[in-house]
């Protein structure tokens, strides 16, 4: 029971972390959303590379894996297991691979929201 | 009131309200972890119903995307996005809203260049510049596996 809470504590402090950073980003420097995500796609990409997102996965779970920085550790451990198992040509497949189920449900809740709810009207 | 336009900005500047950058902050925390400590609960139900973790690893992030999808769509998502501020945005959920709340409101535009391509403004450059980073990395991967390094 102790280890469950002091595993949601560290899923916590590493996931509202993460966000932390970026409100202090919109705030500090007027960072749009957008350059944000990508910022945090691309560095999670990079932690990954150099082998420090891995071991902060191992730590906080979900905590690293839902913030965007996830999905770009999603993309690269996507290629290195692609690039092992395909050689060159995984570099290619890889990324998306691992990312693939995401990406498709995004897509197909944007299509069945956009068939189902009413936009607002732009003001 | 009669004021010259540097008494004026001094007003201003003392009336307009400060950035509260520390309680956008508490906001941020407080809603990015709640965000994940869902996502941890959905992980471990699903691995207790004998799902195979590497499906598991894929099914999170898809529930956290219909389920703030659905929330998008019935208006509740923008509510909470106001307050939380950076706290639903970078967790998967801001992606699934950033995809889902254009392709809602274009659909006046028609299918195909409104909602089959805007719900692409931030999802597209997130893809994009994502996908580079993972191929630039598969090839310098490619060398140090084949290097024996890694």
């Amino acid at each position: 029971m102790k280890g469950l809470i002091l595993d949601f504590v560290f899923v916590f402090a590493v996931g509202g972390g993460l966000c932390v950073i970026a409100q202090l980003l919109i705030d500090y420097t007027k960072m749009t959303p957008a350059r944000i995500l990508v910022t945090y796609v691309v560095t999670g990409v990079v932690l990954t590379a150099i082998g420090l997102y891995e071991p902060l996965v191992s730590l906080a779970g979900c905590g690293a894996t839902t913030p965007l920085t996830g999905f770009g550790y999603a993309l690269a451990r996507g290629a290195e297991s692609a690039v092992r198992e395909r050689g060159l040509v995984g570099a290619l497949t890889g990324g998306l691979t691992g990312t693939a189920g995401g990406i498709t449900a995004a897509v197909t809740c944007g299509f069945l929201a956009a068939l189902t709810f009413r936009g607002k009207p732009k003001t | 009131m009669n004021l010259d336009a540097r008494t004026y900005q001094m007003y201003a500047k003392s009336r307009s309200k400060k950035s509260p950058v520390f309680v956008d902050c508490l906001c941020a925390f407080l809603a990015g972890g709640v965000i994940c400590c869902i996502a941890e609960c959905f992980y471990r139900v699903y691995l207790h119903l004998h799902i195979p973790e590497n499906n598991v690893r894929i099914l999170v992030p898809v529930t956290m995307i219909v389920t703030a999808a659905l929330l998008t769509g019935i208006g509740v998502f923008d509510k909470i996005a106001k307050r939380a501020g950076a706290g639903t945005l970078v967790p998967i959920t801001g992606f699934a809203n950033a995809v889902v709340s254009p392709a809602i409101d274009s659909r006046a535009e028609g299918f195909i260049l409104g909602v089959g391509a805007r719900m692409f403004v931030i999802a597209g450059p997130v893809i994009v510049y994502g996908t580079l980073a993972s191929v630039v990395w598969g090839v310098i991967y490619y060398f140090l596996h084949k290097g024996g390094i890694m």
